[in-house]
C-alpha cells in the first residue's frame, strides 16, 4: 500500500465560487520513494503540499497518509520551504529542536531527555555539513547554511514523509548543487519518503525516482515519469545525453501545459 | 631611500589616543550647549523682555531660585507619568496579545481602537475629573490613556505578521494556536513591544502634564500654569526644561531596556 495516496481530489479556495486550485488530482507515493512534482507556476504545487500535510482538507476526493484518511494535520510529516523561516531569537540548535517542543510524542520527553535530542540534532547538523554551527544564530549563517539548518529542522522528529517546497529556489547554482547532494545522501541514509515540489527540471531528474508533471490551474497530473538512472547518482550524470533528453522532454510537456492554459 | 626614512619617521611618533577627541560622543553635549548659546545670544540681541522669552541664564536662575517647588513638582509629574505608563504597559500588552490572537478580533477591535485614539485626550480630562476629582488620579489615567495605544498596536502587529510558512511548518506538526503564540508570536512581537515603549513614555508625559495643567494642584503642569498666570515666564521655562530632562532620561532608560531585551532583533537586521 502506498504511503501517500491522493485520489480524485478537488481543492477550491474561497468558497463555492472561488478559484479551483487542483481538480481530479491522482497520485500514489510509495514508502521510501523520492518524488518530484514539476509544473508551470500556479499549478497548485503548494496546494498539494498543504493537502498532504493536512493543512487543507479537500472538498472532494480522498487523501490518505500511512493508511489513514487525512482530516487534520499529520505529524509524521516534516516540511521545508524556500524561505528558511529560522527564528532569529533562537540559536540554530534551538531552532532545530523546535519541532520536538510541538510534536505530541516528543514534547513531554524533551526536558528529561534533552541530551539525547541535542546529540541527535548535532548528528543531523554534521550530516548536512554544519558541524559546530549549532550555537550560532541563524542570521550569522549564509543563505545556504540556513537552508541546511532548515532541512535539519524538518528531519529532527524523524518524519516518515518529508515535503520540500522549492527549498533551493533562492540559492546560487553552486550552493544548490551542494544541497542536492545533501538531500540525495539524506534520502539514501535515512528511511524517509520525500516529495519535492520544484520548478527546476534538472533538480527533479537528478534527485527523484518519479517525476510528476502537473497542468496549469486547475492542477492535475498530466504525466508521470520513472527516472531510469541508477543510484547513487553523481552530479556528472547531468552532462549525459540521456539526462538532458529527459529534461528536454519534461520541458516540452510543461510548455504544452502552459500553452493549454 | 626617502620612502624608508619617511616610514621610520611615522613609526617614530606613535599615535596618542589619549589626546584624540571623540566628536561623536561629545556631539550631544556640544549641540545642547550650542542651542543654549544661540538662544542666549538671540534673546540678548533682539532685546526681548524676559516676560516673553527669558534667556537661558535667567531660566537656570529660576531653577535655582525655586528649586524646592520645582523638585517636588518634578517628582510628582514623574510619579504620575511612570504610574500611568506602567498601567499602559500592562494593559497594552494584554490587549495587544488579545487583539493579535485572531484575525476576527483584530478586524473588529482595530477600528474602535483607532477611533478611541483619535479622541484628543485633553477632552477626556473633564470627564475624569467628574469621576475621580482633581489631582493625581486623572493625571495617571490621562498618561495611561494616551500611551497605551502605541503599545497595543505594536504588540498586535508583531503577532499578526507571523510568516505563514512558519505557521504552516508548526501547524503541520500538530501545533495548537497557543503553541504558535508562545513559541513564535510572543517572542516575535517583543521587539515591536520594546520599541513602542520609547514612543509611549514620551506620550505619557504629554498626558500627565495636560491633566495637571487643567485639573491638579500639583505637578509641573500645575506649576507652569500658575507661574504663567503670575507672568513668571522664567519659571514656566524652568518647568519645560525639567520636563525635557525627565523625558530624555526616561527615553534613554526605555532605549536601554529595548537593547537589553531584544538585542537579537538589532543584530539580525544589521547583518542582513
Amino acid at each position: 500500500m502506498p504511503l501517500v495516496s491522493i485520489s480524485n481530489v478537488d481543492m477550491r479556495y474561497g468558497g463555492p465560487q472561488g478559484t479551483l486550485a487542483v481538480s481530479g488530482l491522482d497520485m500514489a507515493i510509495e514508502r521510501g520513494e523520492f518524488v518530484a512534482v514539476v509544473g508551470p507556476s500556479g499549478c497548485g504545487k503548494s496546494t498539494l503540499m498543504k493537502l498532504v500535510t493536512g493543512l487543507h482538507i479537500p472538498q472532494a476526493g480522498v487523501v490518505t497518509v500511512a493508511g489513514d484518511r487525512v482530516t487534520k494535520p499529520v505529524s509524521i510529516v516534516g516540511m521545508a520551504f524556500q524561505n528558511p523561516t529560522m527564528l532569529p531569537w533562537r540559536t540554530t540548535l534551538d531552532n532545530i529542536l523546535l519541532p520536538l517542543e510541538i510534536v505530541e510524542r516528543h514534547r513531554h520527553r524533551l526536558r528529561a531527555n534533552k541530551k539525547e535530542y541535542v546529540a541527535k540534532a548535532e548528528a543531523l547538523l554534521e550530516t548536512v555539513g554544519l558541524k559546530g554551527f549549532g550555537d550560532k544564530f541563524p542570521w550569522q549563517l549564509s543563505g545556504g547554511m540556513q537552508q541546511r539548518a532548515n532541512l535539519c529542522r524538518a528531519l529532527i522528529h524523524e518524519p516518515e514523509l518529508l515535503m520540500l517546497d522549492e527549498p533551493f529556489g533562492a540559492l546560487d547554482a553552486f550552493t544548490r548543487e551542494e544541497l542536492w547532494c545533501v538531500i540525495r545522501d539524506l534520502h539514501a541514509s535515512q528511511d524517509v519518503t520525500i516529495v519535492l515540489v520544484t520548478h527546476d527540471l534538472r533538480e527533479s531528474v537528478f534527485l527523484a525516482d518519479t517525476v510528476y508533471v502537473m497542468s496549469a490551474r486547475p492542477g492535475r497530473v498530466v504525466a508521470e515519469h520513472r527516472v531510469p538512472f541508477a543510484r547513487p547518482r553523481d552530479l556528472s550524470i547531468m552532462y549525459e545525453p540521456a539526462f538532458n533528453e529527459m529534461v528536454q522532454k519534461l520541458h516540452g510537456e510543461i510548455a504544452t501545459a502552459r500553452a493549454v492554459a | 631611500m626617502s620612502v624608508i626614512t619617511e616610514n621610520t619617521a611615522v613609526a617614530g611618533t606613535p599615535p596618542k589616543p589619549a589626546f584624540r577627541i571623540n566628536w561623536i560622543r561629545l556631539a550631544p553635549v556640544l549641540y545642547t550647549i550650542g542651542l543654549f548659546v544661540i538662544w542666549e545670544i538671540g534673546v540678548r540681541i533682539s532685546g526681548l523682555p524676559h516676560t516673553i522669552l527669558p534667556t537661558p541664564t535667567r531660566v537656570f536662575q529660576a531653577i535655582a531660585q525655586y528649586w524646592s517647588p520645582i523638585w517636588k513638582n518634578s517628582l510628582q509629574t514623574l510619579y504620575t507619568t511612570v504610574l500611568g505608563f506602567l498601567i499602559a504597559v500592562a494593559a497594552g500588552l494584554g490587549i495587544g496579545l488579545f487583539i493579535g490572537w485572531s484575525k476576527s478580533i483584530y478586524a473588529g477591535l482595530y477600528p474602535i481602537m483607532v477611533g478611541f485614539n483619535a479622541i484628543p485626550k485633553v477632552a477626556l480630562v473633564p470627564i475624569l475629573v467628574i469621576w475621580f476629582g482633581i489631582g493625581t488620579v486623572p493625571a495617571v489615567l490621562t498618561a495611561f490613556l494616551i500611551s497605551f495605544f502605541p503599545i497595543v498596536v505594536n504588540v498586535a502587529t508583531g503577532l499578526a505578521t507571523i510568516e505563514p510558512e512558519t505557521e504552516d511548518v508548526l501547524r503541520a506538526l500538530g501545533a495548537k494556536k497557543l503553541d504558535i503564540m508562545l513559541k513564535v508570536g510572543i517572542p516575535r512581537s517583543m521587539p515591536y513591544f520594546f520599541g513602542s515603549l520609547k514612543v509611549a513614555i514620551t506620550l505619557a508625559f504629554v498626558g500627565s502634564v495636560v491633566s495637571e495643567t487643567v485639573a491638579s494642584n500639583n505637578g509641573l503642569g500645575n506649576m507652569m500654569a500658575s507661574a504663567q498666570s503670575n507672568f513668571n515666564v522664567p519659571l514656566v521655562f524652568a518647568g519645560l526644561i525639567m520636563l525635557a530632562i525627565e523625558g530624555i532620561a526616561m527615553y534613554a532608560l526605555m532605549a536601554w531596556i529595548e537593547k537589553r531585551m531584544t538585542g537579537w532583533a538589532h543584530r539580525s537586521t544589521m547583518s542582513q
